[in-house]
């Protein structure tokens, strides 16, 4: 099980990673390991404005449903398109080609509120 | 791993359901299905008794020989799904490990004296090895008396006496897949012994060879269009709505009969129908919707309700199975599925989506 260190975490498992102005946002690898095999992912649309805590998504596995909540409060910039003909990327490369969508955030002090990843390790050690 | 009729069932193993579906498509799937329940019933009479129970025919299957049959109550509701297999001596019948005791007092409430019903679900082991490999790799390391390969000396739908390894084996050529193949029947003290040969050999031999769990041999037997107890039959279903009338014999008498017949004339309420959806994985208890006013768009009106639903591997679609008036249940009717509360596009098509390979 992986934590990418550059992330941070959501105790419901999503990531968020800076990249340039944005928030890419996607699960964890502990949480696609949980999940096991994703067959659908339904995302909100780009241009969505998010609050930090809302429902952006869902991610449905063979065994069930799971909704997706925003790390930070922005406007959606973009989701992956790649998902929709293959959604198992998520299992195969969830912090990389399995990412969900990007968030142009609107509430800077959000991202020092997540868990670093030393945090989430610890948080999902409790499980 | 979750808790099924009693047994801790993996829902799948580290493979992946996806994969061990894609697996048993193109090489060997093994199922570990200890958990289905193995009734043998002896005795003068037997075949009559046998026949008075099952919808299907019965008495002129040969020994050797297996059929699919369901167990009907009065009402023609089916308490059972049954695979019934006519032995030298006996008749030997495979009930589902939820109905196995209720399948029992039923059995035991309507026979006579002479007969000798006995739950050898205790003492029977059952594993499934299914796949187009899988009748290859039984030949390889079964053995059978008088016979060149083991298993495909058998037809479909017949069983004969094999051996793998240390274990006297029944092996009927039957499934639950859509694969060929088969299914084990052995003392449970060689479990382990059958499943790590079956495994190993596969390995030595280049027959790609993996355990299934419950997850992928739901979505096999789904896209091949099998039944599943609770789901497309059970206990508030006639077999004429869910499109069993071909497992029921009306040339003879059977529990249920009389009811069925008062269906078949009036016509069913209702019918099992297969969805193809678009924009989400339609789950057991989904509404199905159909626009039933003249004015259109936006009237959408429940009409039934989805039994089971999933992603099918090798099909590559999001299905689902449901019960719907018959006016709806065309194929090429556009109905809609409610997943979280919104209508997605779902069209009525044929079933079975993938065509088990013994048919083509």
């Amino acid at each position: 099980m992986k934590i990418d260190p550059d992330c941070r975490y959501r105790s419901s498992h999503e990531y968020a990673r800076k990249d340039g102005g944005e928030i890419v946002v996607g699960i964890s690898d502990h949480a696609q390991e949980a999940l096991g095999d994703i067959v659908f992912v339904e995302l909100a649309e780009a241009g969505k404005t998010v609050a930090q805590g809302d429902a952006i998504g869902v991610v449905e596995s063979v065994k069930a449903a799971s909704d997706i909540y925003a790390p930070v409060s922005g406007k959606v910039t973009a989701v992956n398109p790649a998902l929709q003909g293959d959604p198992s990327l998520v299992n195969k490369d969830c912090y990389g080609s399995g990412w969900l969508l990007r968030i142009a955030p609107s509430a800077a002090g959000e991202w020092a509120g997540l868990m670093d990843a030393g945090a989430y390790e610890k948080e999902i050690g409790k499980e | 791993m979750a808790p099924f009729a009693g047994y801790e069932m993996p829902i799948s193993y580290p493979t992946g359901s996806v994969e061990e579906h894609l697996i048993c498509r193109r090489s060997v799937g093994l199922f570990d299905i200890d958990h289905m329940g193995q009734v043998e019933i002896r005795g003068p009479g037997a075949g009559e008794y046998v026949s008075g129970l099952a919808s299907a025919r019965v008495l002129d299957m040969l020994d050797g020989e297996a059929r699919y049959s369901l167990l009907l109550d009065e009402q023609g509701l089916v308490l059972d799904d049954l695979f019934i297999y006519k032995l030298p001596d006996s008749w030997w019948i495979v009930v589902n490990a939820s109905n196995r005791d209720s399948d029992l007092a039923w059995m035991r409430s309507r026979a006579h004296g002479g007969l000798t019903i006995e739950d050898r679900s205790d003492d029977t082991y059952m594993i499934a090895v299914q796949g187009p490999r899988a009748i290859e790799l039984l030949d390889a390391v079964a053995e059978r008396a008088g016979s060149g390969g083991a298993a495909s000396s058998l037809q479909r739908f017949t069983a004969g006496e094999i051996r793998i390894g240390g274990a006297k084996v029944l092996f009927g050529r039957t499934g639950y897949t859509g694969e060929d193949g088969g299914e084990l029947f052995f003392a449970a003290d060689r479990a382990l012994e059958v499943w790590e040969l079956l495994l190993a050999e596969g390995g030595k031999r280049g027959i790609e060879t993996a355990p299934i769990g419950l997850a992928a041999r739901d979505s096999l037997r789904f896209e091949a269009g099998m039944p599943l107890h609770g789901h497309e039959i059970g206990p508030s279903i006639n077999p004429i709505e869910a499109g069993f009338k071909w497992a029921c014999d009306f040339a003879k008498d059977f529990v249920g009969k009389a009811a069925l017949e008062a269906v078949v004339a009036e016509g069913p309420s209702r019918r099992l129908i297969g969805l193809e959806v678009t924009g989400g994985v339609p789950r057991e208890g989904c509404e199905v919707l159909a626009q039933v006013g003249p004015d259109g768009a936006s009237s959408w009106t429940k009409a039934g309700a989805c039994v089971a639903g999933m992603f099918c591997p090798t099909v590559k679609k999001y299905a689902a199975n449901a019960f719907i008036a018959p006016r709806f249940a065309k194929i090429g009717t556009a109905l809609a599925v409610s997943i979280r509360d919104k209508p997605r596009a779902a069209l009525v098509v044929k079933r079975p989506l993938y065509l088990p390979a013994y048919r083509r």
